[in-house]
């Protein structure tokens, strides 16, 4: 089991170094709107880093607790990834998802957090 | 210029960020955890949301932002509190190094 875990580990350490060397977000941004296109793609690589390690406390998180506070600001997380992705790519329905992506994400946590609580949904 | 201050954000937001995450894995308790990275997270988000609407301007992609940025500042306190309140209805223990629990005794006094 613990062979398995790093094993994990690993392939997924390994997935973003060769993300972050070859770049392979690049063939999606193909219209080129704006000169700092590249520099904002490097920075969606770094935010991506970050969701991962919001993934390793999903995955070990000892209480329920844990894994809601992780889940909530992963959604925070991807607001910000959109936005890069859309200033990135030059087309703004990016956003959008971002929005629908906030809200979607403080109601799950709301519902979460009752949950939790011991309460029902109807309480 | 505008484009050199929008980096100058964005970079502050992706550091602010990573600090947070970092809290995440980092620290020993559930309340610990909550209180590093719903701060951290959440400016460095709205940074990053602001660095972009200085790039895209007022058009209405960057009202879009904007909006966004209220929702996130408005929301995301809302959601720790109700965690952390539910968290600690739950009967998750604190961090045996923790020094004060007001709430607990707060919640003797109620009953």
């Amino acid at each position: 089991m613990r062979t398995l875990r790093w094993f994990l580990g690993a392939v997924v350490l390994l997935g973003v170094i060769l993300m972050v060397i070859l770049d392979p977000l690049d063939s999606v941004f193909y219209p080129a709107t704006h000169r700092h296109m590249e520099l904002v793609g490097r920075a969606v690589s770094i935010l991506i880093i970050s969701a991962l390690l919001l993934l390793y406390r999903i995955m070990r998180g000892p209480t329920p607790a844990d894994r809601t506070v992780a889940i909530d600001i992963f959604g925070v997380l991807v607001v910000g990834l959109c936005a890069l992705l859309g200033v990135a790519s030059g087309r703004s329905w990016y956003i959008d998802i971002g929005i629908a992506w906030a809200l979607q994400s403080f109601i799950g946590t709301l519902a979460l957090a009752k949950f939790l609580e011991g309460r029902r949904l109807d309480d | 210029m505008i484009d050199a201050l929008a980096l100058v954000f964005i970079a502050a937001g992706l550091a602010f960020d990573v600090l947070g995450c970092l809290g995440m894995v980092r620290l020993p308790d559930v309340y610990n955890r909550l209180q590093a990275s719903t701060k951290c997270v959440t400016l460095g988000t709205c940074s990053i949301l602001f660095g972009c609407f200085l790039m895209t301007g007022f058009s209405a992609g960057g009202f879009k932002l904007l909006l966004c940025i209220a929702f996130i500042l408005l929301v995301s306190p809302v959601a720790a509190h109700a965690i952390s309140r539910g968290a600690h209805r739950a009967g998750i223990p604190l961090w045996k190094g923790s020094v004060v629990d007001m709430y607990a005794k707060d919640r003797e006094g109620e009953a």
